[in-house]
């Protein structure tokens, strides 16, 4: 165990929460596309936008960590990625900036119409971004990316291993965020659109098993060095993947929201793990090992006392911001109708339904 | 850049990746370091009103607060945002300082990462838990905002710095070694990198946000509302503005040392001369200054502190590495011109009041307050690019050019376009929204209710 292979762990790390957190996040902008048109669609607008509002900032900080430690780390190779696959990670940047502008857009946004617009590129581009960053991965898997960088424009990330590595990204993040909305839902005591969410997410769930699976047969003959890794080291996290897999379908159906969370969160941690193992000790698969991308020694180190103080300062944060979101005053009715107004909490980004009897001619007028 | 300096470098045989490269990094830092003073100075500002809301039981200061915080929701999403396009920038743009230098200059951002993400998570909470915590405990986590503004602060700068300042590696055989990379972040140049960039954002911030309140005086809106959101902010701008040139002069004078060539460029001084004058204004067109207004001695004085001490001239650095001259000479001295101007105002303003004298009720005040905010956006953005320009043709002074730094694809002018394109509607976007946000709150809607939730009964005039 070396250094840089402690560091490589750390960035790894970063890399699961990412995908959980980061994903789950993502994946909310797949129910929003699909909410129906704007009269329907509120209930479950108002939901993504009271689940993830608190967190999504947070969430994507997991990326900066990610990009950090590896040009820190592993200079060399971080700019060998980046001028290999210029286009997928900047077509992923694109929708990272498009989906965070019109998420806070469309909350304060005015009318319906102005809405409508954000909202639209919210959803999309939600979708974009863990799709191109999958194709990246996929790329880096199967070892298109040269140690001197300057790869091939198109075909490092057109292939088949990058191609299920784009769509099991999207899978997972619209599966885990599936889950996690239906388990708001359902907290927030509005059954109805817990149940419409749940035998989404139960379809959704079935085509990513699908999708993890068949893409292993896709990747056999592109992908050996990660498939043979995949079937050997892997083999336990991918059994472990579709076992959690399959208890969150039965949990999910049970309505056992709750504990469907926590095999969710399992199920894409495997996959995402096994991902890792299976292409160790290759950080670029092929062409350069962990231990020699690593960077100089004392930086090394210095990356790995950051790694610490993020457990101590950043985890319990947080937590604490994650409990706040699943306490009761947080949770409050995401979803209003006139019989809770009377008991409906003032929150920010919720309305009160009140203050549209509040505003009147009593108000005094601005000068003229 | 002029356009002799775009044809000749376009023509020189660069790489093609360079002049995108360059324009985009431009365009997407200069955006986004408008909104990160935001991400640095707003909370300290909102505690102040938040905590008087609370502890003297003050609605109208409570009031702001609720008003700053939710602008502060929107700025800070495009500022995370933006920042994200930085960090991959790093990568996408500059593959020559990152795959060489990586590891010398990374440890700031790590730290920077931490920052970030504390920043975000109590944003959030502080966002999200209005009216759902303990008061005190909610004007709390404003604290770890502000302290996380700083360091990030620092971080950033810390790199910038080492780039203008490098340290804390060899170079053996064309090889980096020795590498240390708490010597490189904790290099000479980050002490008062870091304070001018951190008092530059409460200037930006405080006056931003008083001339928003100063349009709404001239309107008619005068009220304690106005008032205070008039001062407070103002009063951290102003606590700014004479700070800074005591700042910007003391790091001015180190440049001598450390790096000549930009403080040529600087004072337009083409020859060395002792004393220097000082040259206002001025181009340098065919080895001639044109159009300059020249003090004798002056130059002296300001840049050396002394009354003869000579300012280094170009012609002692061979031309190869010189930087674009006029742009970073204007830029540089537009900066001074504002700063001067702001510590003037805020001067004029408090002595005023001092001597029970309320500027307020003068319209041509608050007309110059008005204008003082967009100005210290120019101020920030002149010193950004004659620090940067001056650095030229250098990314690393000394050691790495910026032509060696920028990726080779010539696929980087579709990267730029989309970036110009992108970064225009996340500015329309705020701007509307924002507009639309006060133009609600000036008609007496306090909560800002999204349209999507349960349905609105009128349209807002």
């Amino acid at each position: 165990m070396t250094v840089a292979t402690l560091v490589a762990m750390a960035m790894f790390l970063g890399v699961i929460i990412y995908a959980l957190l980061g994903g789950a996040d993502f994946g909310s902008g797949f129910y929003d596309l699909t909410a129906g048109n704007a009269q329907q669609g509120a209930k479950v607008r108002t939901l993504v936008d009271h689940s993830i509002g608190p967190v999504w900032e947070a969430n994507h900080v997991w990326l900066i960590y990610i990009l950090v430690i590896w040009w820190t780390g592993f200079p060399a190779t971080f700019a060998a990625a980046t001028t290999t696959l210029f286009i997928p990670l900047s077509l992923a940047l694109a929708g990272i900036v498009l989906r965070g502008a019109s998420f806070a857009f469309r909350k304060y946004s005015e009318t319906m119409a102005q809405a409508r617009l954000f909202g639209a590129i919210f959803a999309g581009s939600s979708l974009i971004s863990p799709f191109f960053l999958g194709t990246v991965a996929g790329a880096i898997a199967s070892g298109r990316v040269p140690a001197d960088g300057y790869g091939d424009r198109l075909r490092s990330w057109i292939n088949p291993t990058s191609l299920v590595g784009g769509c099991l990204a999207v899978a997972t993040c619209v599966f885990l965020a599936g889950v996690f909305l239906t388990a708001d839902a359902a907290r927030a005591g509005d059954v109805r659109l817990a149940d419409g969410l749940r035998l989404r997410t139960l379809g959704v769930g079935v085509v990513t098993g699908a999708i993890v699976f068949a893409g292993l047969f896709l990747i056999a003959h592109d992908a050996p060095t990660l498939s043979s890794g995949l079937r050997n080291h892997a083999a336990p996290l991918l059994v472990l993947a579709a076992l959690a897999g399959v208890a969150t379908l039965v949990l999910t159906y049970q309505r056992r929201y709750a504990m469907a969370r926590l095999s969710a969160a399992a199920a894409v941690a495997s996959v995402v793990t096994g991902w890792g193992v299976g292409q160790y000790p290759w950080i670029l698969v092929d062409t350069v090992t962990i231990d020699d991308a690593a960077g100089a020694g004392a930086t090394l180190i210095g990356l790995l006392v950051v790694v610490a103080l993020a457990a101590v300062i950043v985890l319990p944060a947080l937590g604490y911001l994650l409990w706040l979101t699943q306490t009761e005053e947080w949770t409050g009715t995401a979803t209003h109708s006139p019989a809770s107004a009377s008991a409906d909490r003032s929150a920010p980004g919720c309305d009160r339904p009140a203050s549209a009897a509040r505003r009147g001619p009593g108000r005094s007028r601005p000068h003229p | 850049m002029g356009l002799t300096d775009t044809l000749l470098l376009a023509s020189s045989g660069e790489p093609p990746g360079l002049l995108p490269a360059r324009q985009q990094m431009a365009v997407s830092l200069g955006w986004h370091i408008v909104v990160a003073c935001f991400g640095v100075a707003l909370p300290t500002i909102i505690f102040v009103v938040h905590r008087r809301g609370i502890v003297r039981n003050d609605a109208v200061a409570l009031g702001l607060a609720r008003r700053w915080a939710k602008v502060s929701a929107v700025l800070f999403a495009i500022g995370a945002v933006s920042g994200t396009v930085l960090s991959f920038e790093m990568g996408l743009l500059w593959p020559g300082l990152m795959g060489r230098f990586g590891d010398v200059l990374g440890l700031p951002f790590a730290f920077e990462g931490l920052s970030f993400f504390v920043e975000a998570i109590f944003l959030g909470i502080y966002l999200y838990g209005w009216d759902r915590m303990p008061p005190r405990r909610h004007l709390a986590m404003l604290v770890p905002m502000g302290i996380a503004g700083v360091v990030g602060t620092f971080c950033v700068i810390s790199v910038n710095a080492w780039m203008n300042h490098p340290a804390g590696f060899d170079i053996r055989d064309g090889e980096v070694v020795d590498v240390n990379p708490w010597r490189a972040m904790f290099n000479a140049g980050v002490g008062l990198q870091f304070l001018h960039m951190w008092i530059a954002a409460f200037m930006v911030v405080g006056l931003l946000l008083s001339s928003v309140y100063a349009v709404g005086m001239l309107r008619g809106r005068i009220d304690r509302h106005h008032r205070l959101g008039f001062t407070v902010p103002f009063a951290f701008a102003s606590v700014a503005a004479v700070a800074q040139p005591f700042v910007g002069h003391v790091l001015g004078m180190r440049i001598h040392d450390t790096q000549p060539a930009k403080l040529a460029a600087f004072e337009l001084a083409q020859t060395t001369e002792s004393p220097a004058p000082l040259r206002l204004g001025g181009v340098l067109i065919d080895g001639e200054v044109r159009w300059a207004l020249t003090i004798p001695r002056l130059g002296s004085i300001i840049a050396r502190n002394s009354w003869d001490a000579p300012v280094p001239g170009l012609e002692g650095i061979p031309e190869s590495e010189w930087p674009p001259v006029n742009i970073t000479h204007l830029a540089f001295q537009s900066m001074v011109a504002i700063g001067t101007l702001l510590a003037a105002v805020a001067m004029a303003y408090w002595l005023a009041r001092w001597r029970r004298r309320d500027l307020l009720s003068h319209r041509w005040f608050l007309r110059l307050v008005v204008i003082t905010g967009p100005l210290a956006v120019v101020a920030l953005e002149s010193g950004w690019i004659a620090t940067e320009v001056g650095r030229q043709p250098w990314t690393v002074w000394q050691v790495l050019r910026t032509v060696d730094a920028a990726s080779r694809s010539s696929g980087l002018w579709w990267s730029y376009i989309a970036v110009l394109v992108i970064y225009l509607g996340m500015t329309v976007g705020a701007l509307l929204v924002l507009r639309s946000m006060a133009r609600r709150w000036r008609a007496g809607e306090d909560d800002l209710p999204s349209p999507y939730g349960p349905p609105r009964e009128e349209a807002v005039p």
